[in-house]
């Protein structure tokens, strides 16, 4: 069955290699590159949610009166393949925009390229901070709730407790050290004594979790700070439980809760960490994000991931955008995506902020539990991301001037 | 004085065994001298420690009285020792005379260029070494088609090309048919006596031996037990023992 | 010291799968000659494979039975894989077959994806095996020490079977000397066959092992392919007592390393790689390679000359076709040739080590990211003008080629390309950790070519010019004294030697002067992109180019370019399809099955063969 859509799949995505494509002119194409086969675990609900809103978005007449499509091409996670590739659709294809990414790098890759060439990029999934800060452009949007915010509201739960020392592991990359360095940085604002005793740095996906876990043990910290996720997070969780890590112990996971990685851990996934996540399941009816799942589960037969929503605001966003910018060249979509407001999504009306380019998308915390032999959260609730943001001043000062 | 070779007291080991065991030996200039015994009596280690293959456990090697003990087969070389091997060492990816070619580039020092096409360096200059050795009609073929008779004649051409002083043969005439040993051992007697050139060999055909050879050494699990002319080796006892189990019928057995 | 001690039996844990798969692998090599690349794909086969079996078995069987039974499955497929695609080209030179084996971890990563689907799975517990015991106090996992209480017996299992048996007195005799297994009388196609089965068996009981303390996914073969030829080169290649030594040193120094210095995680390995192999070349129990031990195996070579009027002809043509192309192509066509020649640049630059030098460079991508990272960073940092910039990225490459080269030129065979994989793995950890001067994985951004060079057509000029004038440079330093050098030096060194070559001089030269080629072509790569991230220092970018080398044809002089430029087009082209890295595996393993000489090779036999028939018939 699943192998049996793939093949459609791949049979149309050949077809449209041919010069006959050129018959789907009356189509609005933004191209869409990601990593779907290095890290298809993520990517593939992030595509199926595009092509959920695709579907409602053509059912209700397309977008200017055409249909809206996306060109889907894989970057094996190379920064300069996908130069090269959005320079192709940009080029050749007739792409009005691209948009896509998972890995920080692909995306600030492409904000460089799209800044340079002026074509616009909406990073949709890379989580980097510098991505809309530092190294921040006009031609640059983000939709998904960055990093430091994320790590701010773990920090303001963390503060609320007598932990004083507090032991980190991190993924060794750009997005582990950007995120122990936020929650460092928050944590220490709201409650200056405590102190990190212990910071682990595995290879990501290389864990060696028993001598993770003993070193962090060895510690004796009062709480810990996770940012493992995938692979790494299960045998984190695996060793950890079993040798007794987390009893009596705070934990607060960044992304934990993310159905992702939560739903591979089954009943051994961890319980009372304080997460960020996406609990779905938890939606009240009448309200946008259960029809959001709702529609998600009857259009694939799965359960929804964070992926999944935010390939479905992805489309939504561009959709809106090229509406409201009447046109499809550059420049009116950038003005458009200044201040957009997009109506009618999972978490209500999304705003893309004129300061900085990022999205009002916030992220959901609550606390871990295993129901029925499933990981979930519990307690859950939505926070905007506004009070976790940096001021606009600061914001000012770390963008580079337009 | 006039050796170009003297061999002092020359060792080696391997785990404990002696391959040679304090040999010790002189070589004149001009002269053409084989070294012989059986299978495993340390020949090639014996040559391999003259030309800095190995390194000797023991022992000393004068050149022209300067000593080259341990030093590196390229610095022997420079020194003006050329050397053939038993098993012979081509370029296989290179024509007949681009092998030559390359020992001349060798001699002239332009191994680190990178602007000259080598295909025509010292091309005429290497004509004539193959036809010192009769391949000057083969020059272009692949040196990788090669009879193996054509391949030693070729290595002694290599040999050549920076002028030696002493020539080390390892089996010059090894897989050639009769007729060309006798050629090839020729040829290198006219080398000797045209070019001063002193040549050391090692040859496993007691007819080329005796026929060519100013003087003979024979050598027997390691150590030395005759130097001497022809006649003196041939009648000494020791090394009767040792060819045939006291038999005198070394002249006729040619590849024992 | 209860702590120690406990860190110890982790670190013992952990070594058991590590064994088991590099055990493999050091067997495969050891008989074979193989440098088997999919060995990770197999232990990966032998996770997903030990789950499904897990969830099948009923009852009491269900556990240990599986991992059994994985290990017989896994056994199975590698033996098939042996038998369709590396038996056919046993005769092809050297280390080719590892083109063959890459294209087996494509193959097999898109049929994983295909039939388990994208997600994680977590692996199933051992039964009766959950949770601790306490040693000393301190806690340890009941699977761990029954995974340290196993690995003496299957040690002790693959001892018996290698000294005690007939296959394991024709596997001695194999790895020592192949020849003789011939004159043995014994089927040589099936030997291998069966080693090759058996490796791989050890490589999927390994992934059914490690089940309870992980799971399968469909990252893990290459995440631990890495760590698996450190362990089997750390040992000496063919070792298994090596292996075993290895496995439980890198695991027991893991453990310390992620305690004392949490961000070692990354090098730590590689650190220990470089140090054993500068200090014993051979592994700790592996033996001195002969060169040309391992048969120069296929049609010997034929000696080079520059093109004749007709080939420069063609040259000339092909040039003046890309000098036009902006008149007629469209921008995209451009951006793609400009890849195309860095890449063929990289090939080239590769090729000239590897082709004339007999020097196989694991770790090429160093130089290539390392001259893009040169320029890069001076411009990031100092603003340094682009034109100044670029010209650094050669010379700052060729110095780091220097630096490396001067360690490894004097190894030889897989060490030498093993120490160049270690050097350029810490090359890569320096730009991914040292994040204040590099920015780690965040990249360098912003690094565009001067104003006048840029647009698509004008830098397309520009790396025309550079890129083709260094692959044009390369060619005629093969046909320069310097060149014959560097292939006298590899055809026969002792020749070479004593006639006053100074081949590891030569080598090193050559080595640096290889370094520098890529670093232009990674200085033209980084402008034209505008950034440059740690992943043009990875492994994989090494094998990229690798990989199109042996594909174009290793004994022949157009290889390198011809290899990458068909890579290029063939990757653009299948890229767009869903399951695009089962066809580029399938391509690459066709490739390599019919045209065993490379793409130039083959098609230069082929020539010949018609322009011979044709005098014939004449």
């Amino acid at each position: 069955m699943n192998l049996m859509r793939r093949t459609v799949l791949a049979t149309a995505a050949a077809l449209a290699l041919t010069p006959a494509a050129a018959f789907a002119q009356d189509t609005i194409k933004v191209g869409e590159i990601n990593h779907y086969k290095r890290m298809a675990a993520f990517a593939e609900p992030y595509r199926k949610g595009i092509e959920l809103a695709l579907s409602e978005i053509n059912a209700d007449g397309g977008v200017l009166g055409k249909d809206l499509e996306f060109i889907f091409r894989d970057d094996q996670g190379d920064p300069a393949e996908a130069v090269k590739i959005a320079e192709e659709l940009m080029t050749r294809d007739g792409a009005v925009m691209f948009t896509g990414s998972i890995l920080s790098n692909v995306g600030l890759a492409l904000s460089s390229f799209a800044n340079e060439k002026k074509y616009l990029y909406l990073a949709s999934e890379p989580l980097a901070d510098t991505l809309v800060w530092k190294s921040g452009n006009p031609y640059t949007f983000r939709l998904r709730v960055s990093t430091w915010v994320q790590a701010a509201m773990l920090a303001e739960e963390a503060a609320k407790t007598d932990a004083v020392t507090y032991a980190t592991i991190a993924p060794n990359y750009a997005y582990g050290t950007d995120a122990v360095e936020a929650f460092k940085a928050n944590l220490k604002m709201l409650k200056p004594e405590v102190e990190f005793v212990a910071e682990q740095w595995p290879a990501l996906f290389k864990i060696d979790a028993g001598a993770e876990v003993q070193a962090i043990e060895r510690a004796k910290p009062d709480a810990i700070y996770n940012v493992t996720f995938g692979t790494d997070l299960a045998k984190f969780v695996r060793e950890g439980t079993d040798r007794g890590l987390f009893d009596g112990r705070p934990v607060y996971g960044l992304l934990t809760g993310e159905p992702e990685y939560l739903e591979p851990l089954e009943d051994e996934a961890p319980e009372g960490w304080f997460v960020t996540g996406f609990p779905w399941y938890g939606f009240e009816d009448g309200t946008p994000g259960k029809t959001f799942v709702d529609a998600y589960e009857a259009f694939t037969g799965e359960t929804p991931k964070i992926g999944s929503l935010v390939g479905y605001m992805t489309a939504q966003s561009i959709a809106a955008a090229i509406a409201k910018a009447g046109a499809t060249d550059t420049e009116a979509l950038r003005m458009a995506f200044e201040g957009l407001e997009v109506e009618n999504t999972p978490i209500g009306t999304l705003h893309y902020r004129e300061i900085d380019n990022q999205s009002t998308l916030g992220a959901w915390t609550g606390t871990t539990a295993v129901v029925d032999g499933k990981g979930v959260m519990v307690d859950w609730t939505y926070n905007d991301p506004a009070p976790y943001t940096p001021s606009d001043e600061d914001i000012k000062a770390m963008r580079p001037a337009e | 004085m006039s050796e170009i070779l003297r061999v002092e007291n020359l060792r080696k080991s391997y785990d404990g065994f002696l391959a040679v065991n304090g040999v010790s030996f002189a070589v004149a200039k001009g002269e053409l001298k084989a070294l012989i015994g059986p299978n495993g009596a340390g020949k090639s280690t014996c040559f391999n420690m003259l030309m800095g293959q190995l390194k000797p456990s023991a022992g000393e090697v004068y050149l022209d009285g300067q000593r080259i003990t341990g030093k590196r087969p390229r610095e022997i070389w420079r020194r003006g020792v050329g050397r053939t091997f038993q098993i012979t060492g081509t370029y296989q990816s290179m024509s007949v005379i681009e092998n030559v070619q390359m020992a001349l580039m060798s001699h002239h020092k332009r191994i680190f260029s990178i602007a000259p096409r080598a295909w025509k360096l010292y091309r005429d200059e290497a004509f004539e070494f193959l036809d010192t050795v009769s391949m000057a009609d083969q020059a272009d073929r692949p040196c990788s088609v090669l009879a193996y008779g054509d391949l030693k004649r070729l290595e002694l051409a290599i040999a050549l090309c920076h002028r030696p002083r002493l020539l080390l043969m390892d089996e010059p005439t090894a897989g050639m048919a009769p007729s060309a040993r006798i050629e090839l051992m020729q040829l290198v007697a006219d080398i000797v006596r045209d070019q001063g050139v002193s040549v050391l060999f090692t040859e496993h055909d007691m007819d080329v031996v005796f026929a060519h050879a100013h003087h003979i050494m024979v050598l027997n699990r390691g150590e030395l037990i005759a130097d001497g002319s022809a006649t003196e080796v041939r009648n000494n006892p020791q090394v009767q023992e040792v060819y045939l189990g006291g038999g005198t019928l070394f002249k006729e057995d040619a590849n024992a | 010291m209860a702590f120690f001690f406990a860190q110890f039996l982790t670190g013992l844990a952990n070594a058991a799968a590590l064994f088991l798969v590099a055990s493999g692998l050091s067997l495969i090599f050891g008989v074979t000659r193989i440098v088997n690349f999919a060995h990770g794909s197999f232990y990966m086969l032998g996770a997903f494979i030990g789950i499904v079996l897990m969830d099948l078995l009923p009852g009491h069987v269900d556990f240990w039975g599986a991992i059994l039974l994985t290990g017989l499955a896994v056994g199975l497929i590698g033996a098939v894989v042996e038998m369709v695609v590396l038996r056919p080209i046993y005769r092809a030179p050297e280390l080719f077959q590892l083109v063959a084996t890459f294209g087996v971890i494509l193959v097999i990563q898109d049929l994983a994806l295909m039939i388990w689907g994208a997600e994680d799975r977590l692996g199933p517990r051992a039964p009766g095996l959950r949770g601790v015991w306490r040693i000393f106090g301190e806690p340890v996992p009941k699977y761990d020490i029954v995974l340290i209480a196993i690995t003496p017996f299957i040690l002790f299992a693959l001892w018996y079977l290698i000294a005690r048996t007939r296959l394991g007195v024709l596997v001695r005799a194999a790895t020592q000397d192949r020849e003789m297994v011939g004159a043995l009388g014994v089927n040589q196609a099936w030997l291998f066959t069966g080693v090759f089965a058996l490796g791989s068996a050890l490589a999927g009981l390994g992934g059914a092992l490690q089940l309870p303390k992980g799971g399968a996914d469909l990252l893990m073969d290459f995440n631990i392919i890495g760590a698996v030829f450190v362990v089997v080169v750390i040992g000496g290649m063919g070792s298994l007592p090596g292996a075993f030594i290895a496995s439980v040193l890198i695991s027991v120094l893991n453990v310390f390393g992620v305690t004392y210095l949490p961000q070692s995680t990354l090098v730590l390995m590689y650190v220990v790689m470089a140090v054993v192999l500068i200090v014993r070349p051979y592994g700790l129990l592996g033996r001195e390679e002969v060169a040309g031990e391992h048969g120069q195996v296929g049609a010997p070579e034929t000696p080079i000359r520059p093109y004749g009027p007709k080939g420069m002809a063609l040259v000339a043509a092909l040039l003046t076709l890309l000098a036009l192309l902006p008149a007629f192509a469209e921008p995209f066509v451009l951006t793609l040739v400009v890849d195309m020649v860095v890449f063929a640049l990289f090939a080239a630059s590769l090729h000239f080590i590897l082709g004339s030098g007999g020097l196989v460079s694991f770790g090429h991508a160093a130089f290539f990211g390392g001259g893009a990272y040169a320029a890069a960073l001076l411009v990031y940092h100092t603003g340094t003008p682009m034109e100044l910039a670029f010209l650094f990225a050669p010379l700052a490459a060729g110095l780091l080629a220097l630096g490396i080269g001067w360690f490894c030129i004097r190894l030889t065979g897989v060490y030498f390309a093993m120490l160049t994989l270690a050097f350029s793995q810490l090359v890569w950890s320096l730009a991914f950790q040292w994040r204040s001067v590099t920015r780690g994985d965040d990249g360098l951004v912003n690094i565009w070519p001067a104003d006048w060079l840029n647009g698509s057509v004008p830098y397309y000029y520009f790396a025309l010019a550079f890129g083709v004038g260094g692959i044009l440079f390369l060619r005629h330093v093969i046909h320069a004294p310097f060149g014959y050098a560097l292939r006298a030096g590899r055809d026969s060194p002792r020749q070479a030697e004593a006639t006053g070559i100074d081949v590891k001089r030569v080598q090193f030269v050559a080595f640096a002067l290889a370094g520098a080629m890529a670093g232009l072509a990674g200085g033209i790569f980084v402008f034209s992109k505008g950034s440059v991230f740690p992943t043009e220092l990875e492994i994989a970018k090494s094998f990229d180019a690798l990989i199109v080398v042996f594909l174009g044809g290793v004994k022949t002089l157009a290889g390198g370019v011809v290899g990458a430029s068909f890579m290029t087009v063939v990757e653009d082209w299948l890229v767009r399809l869903e399951y695009w890295r089962l066809l580029l595996g399938l391509v690459i393993i066709a490739v390599v099955i019919v045209m065993p000489e490379g793409i130039v090779g083959t098609l230069r036999t082929l020539w010949r063969r018609i322009r011979h028939s044709d005098e014939e018939a004449v």
